[in-house]
């Protein structure tokens, strides 16, 4: 038998182009226009971002020890991603030993494929979820759909989404688009035998949901669940919520399926001491959440008696070798970059086109399924949705620098562009200010747009591509003389003399009279 | 001391009163200002963007400006452009250029202050003896207040400003929307957050909304000039420059 020598194993692949919902179908521009039209959608949003951000506040600001928390909660997140593979074979044996099975998904392709599978066994042709990025990321439930099994959203925001047809828009609130007056209509039209005098009132929406759900609870056998963190160290996997329909899903089947991005991982069981604080208080802006399970394996006689845990990839090994994508598989999903983003509060989640929108999301996506993967890639738009304001950095509970991770992407975007119409803009706008007398000279230049100004000094309308700029905004005329100008000219040397002779040492003994 | 001016490549062309009064400030308060006369621009716009190979002769060319030993320390009217100085200088130097201009840019980046840390931080002046009787409110730019951290330190400048009227802006830590290159590639949504920040600047009813960023200040205004609203904007610089002897007067007759 001849055996060959395959080499060093190729570069771990990104999310395939087409699958999953880790692309949008427009550039962030387009989309975000777009949005921006919706009045219901911004109204929602202000109101909502508004109340989260001053609970976050006044939760993290009383703790004394909060910038160490966010320190510790960085330190670790670092050393998992230092150690993942390591770590990932440690969770895997701890699962087995107790009792669970551990599968491997490259990518949404083999997840999904694995998922349902695992479903088909039971013989059941439905699942409940408990909420899950993991699985919208893949586009789970369109498989399943496929494969003629139904899933059953239990997250009420979840479950508004998925009767609307809809795609969340938000991590933690995904229909914080949506008002209670649009959730009562699709309730009544999707709900089979809901009261038809169904009010909007909030305990009204709730019951029928619950009612609804109760069912679903006790008669369905298998779940699927996401997974906020899994321990090396002793193989459990933990579930946060508030609801309390996620311990549901997690304890009554008697099968549970779950999909948990590599990069979950912690090393220790007493990790969570610290991420049990940060994530509440920066999500829901809560001290501890009302729901948080915690399970290893099968317990014999309590709980579910069949349980998997799929590993999934895609995309995160790519991430992972790349030092921007690594810093950004710490996150922890607490959303508390997206409810403080001002690019966020104006567009919503849908403009990003990924399952993980807003700050992170604009670098995360990119990282998990790439800004070149085919022709005007609206992946590629993401890098610069962003003002590079800073808040999301202040607020990130594991001090991601979104911001600077922007910047370098946005360097890794050009680099791989080559040749453009703006490199050829930004290569001669430094060749003109790296030399002085060129600069001047365009300074001079520049002063021409004195002409383009109407009699009050303004310009009001520019030609493409700044013409986006005059939409909204006046630009005042070029002076009729630089700073520089003014400084090497008599008057500025005079005003200079004037301005120090004004320094109380000085004034005691002005120059003429010395 | 010895101070090197950096007008910044807006400053100098587009906005050169704010500079002047940075210039006539520090003047004011007993110090020699020294202008490279071959300063250009620090190559902020480059790098947010996303070029960082383009941007090396610039960074070079800010480094060698300012290098001599002699300047004690360089102040410039823009938190933006320390904050490019501060953080994405070292970033080129590391990534594209070569020993000298890594040591280079260290030596200058230690010594470089935006205006109101200069003034609270280096010359531990608050009251710069300004006089400005006018109603005014202050918006903080992002990039002093998060990426340098500049705190409360305008404010306490401002108050310490005879005759002055200061209101707080609503929202005051909201992002204006303007983000270099953003406020084009996004006009859209960059126009949507101006709105609001112009929403909370009338609410004020200020006659001056003061920034320590002439870019920030460039959109609002403009923004404030296409509604035509009472309220102009004006570079932190130009009120602490005002004094009794030497008030406040529009220059738009200098223009
Ligand atoms: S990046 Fe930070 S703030 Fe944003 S969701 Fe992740 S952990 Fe939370």
């Amino acid at each position: 038998m001849s055996s060959t020598f395959l080499g060093m194993p190729a570069a771990p692949p990104r999310s395939p182009y087409g699958a999953g919902n880790l692309r949008g179908e427009r550039t962030f521009p387009e989309a975000a226009a777009h949005e921006l039209g919706n009045d219901q959608l911004r109204a929602n949003l202000h109101r909502a971002t508004r109340t989260i951000r001053a609970k976050r506040l006044a939760v993290t600001a009383e703790l004394p020890d909060w910038e160490e928390l966010r320190a510790a909660g960085a330190a670790v997140k670092n050393e998992a991603m230092g150690r993942l593979p390591e770590l990932l074979e440690q969770l895997e044996a701890k699962v087995t030993e107790a009792g669970g099975t551990v599968h491997w998904a490259r990518d949404a392709a083999e997840a999904n494929a694995l998922v349902t599978e695992l479903v088909a066994a039971t013989g059941s042709r439905e699942v409940i979820k408990v909420k899950s990025m993991a699985t919208q990321e893949i586009g789970l439930n369109e498989h399943l759909e496929s494969q003629g099994i139904t899933a059953h959203e239990t997250d009420l925001a979840e479950l508004i989404v998925q009767l609307a047809d809809d795609r969340p828009s938000h991590i933690l609130v995904p229909a914080i688009h949506r008002n209670r007056e649009e959730i009562r209509r699709i309730f009544l039209e999707r709900i089979p035998g809901v009261d038809p005098g169904l009010d909007s009132v909030p305990a009204e929406l709730a019951a029928a949901a619950r009612a609804y759900l109760r069912e679903k609870f006790m008669s369905v056998p298998v779940a699927v669940s996401g997974a906020n963190f899994g321990i090396a160290e002793t193989g459990t996997l933990s579930v946060v919520e508030s609801e309390g329909n996620g311990r549901m899903c997690l304890t009554l089947p008697r099968t549970l399926i779950t999909v948990m991005g590599i990069e979950k991982v912690l090393p220790r069981y007493a990790d969570l001491e610290v991420f049990l604080q940060l994530l509440p208080r920066s999500s829901t802006g809560e001290r501890m959440n009302p729901y948080t399970t915690l399970w290893t394996g099968v317990t014999p006689g309590d709980g579910p008696q069949d349980f998997h845990l799929v590993l999934l990839d895609n995309g995160r090994t790519a991430a992972l070798a790349d030092p921007i994508g690594r810093e950004a598989l710490n996150c922890i999903r607490c959303s508390a970059c997206l409810n403080v983003c001002p690019v966020y509060e104006r567009v919503g989640g849908h403009a990003y086109g990924s399952t993980y929108p807003g700050p992170i999301g604009a670098v995360l996506t990119p990282q998990l399924a790439g800004t070149h993967a085919a022709k005007n890639d609206p992946n590629a738009s993401l890098p610069y949705a962003s003002t590079l304001c800073g808040a999301c950095y202040d607020a990130c509970p594991v001090k991601i620098d979104i911001p600077s991770l922007l910047v370098e992407l946005r360097h890794q975007t050009t680099e791989r562009t080559g040749r453009s119409a703006e490199r050829l803009a930004m290569k001669a706008a430094a060749a003109v200010m790296g030399r002085p007398k060129l600069y001047t000279t365009a300074q001079r230049a520049a002063a021409i747009g004195r002409i383009a100004a109407g009699r009050d000094g303004k310009i009001s309308h520019l030609p493409p591509p700044l013409g986006g700029w005059t939409e909204s905004r006046d630009i005042t005329a070029p002076p009729r003389r630089t700073f520089r100008a003014w400084y090497a000219s008599q008057e500025g040397r005079d005003a200079l003399a004037a301005a120090a002779a004004e320094h109380p040492a000085d004034t005691e003994m002005p120059e003429e009279e010395r | 001391m010895r101070i090197g001016l950096f007008a910044t490549c807006l400053g100098d062309t587009l906005f050169p009163d704010a500079v002047r009064a940075t210039a006539l400030l520090v003047a004011r308060l007993g110090h020699e200002i020294v202008f490279p006369p071959d300063q250009t621009c620090c190559g902020q716009m480059h790098v947010n963007t996303g070029y960082q190979r383009e941007p090396v002769p610039l960074v070079r060319n800010f480094a060698e400006q300012f290098g001599d030993a002699s300047i004690d320390a360089v102040v410039m009217p823009s938190g933006s452009c320390v904050g490019c100085v501060r953080h994405q200088h070292p970033l080129v130097a590391d990534r594209y250029g070569d020993a000298a201009l890594r040591s280079g840019v260290a030596a200058v980046r230690d010594k470089t202050y935006e205006l109101s840390e200069f003034l609270v931080d280096v010359l531990d002046a608050t009251d710069v003896g300004a006089y400005f009787p006018h109603r005014v409110t202050y918006h903080p730019t992002c990039h002093s207040l998060r990426m340098l951290g500049v705190g409360d330190k305008p404010l306490r400048l401002l108050r310490a400003v005879e005759g002055i009227d200061l209101v707080e802006l609503p929202e005051a830590d909201a992002c204006c929307g303007f983000g270099g290159t953003f406020a084009v590639k996004n006009a859209a949504t960059s126009t949507a957050m101006l709105r609001d920040k112009l929403d909370h600047i009338a609410s004020t009813d200020a006659a001056v909304c003061t920034a320590g960023d002439s870019s920030c200040l460039m959109h609002i205004g403009g923004g404030l000039s296409r509604i035509r609203s009472g309220t102009r904007t004006l570079h932190l610089a130009e009120i602490l420059a005002a004094t009794r002897t030497a008030p406040y007067v529009p220059l738009e007759t200098t223009r």
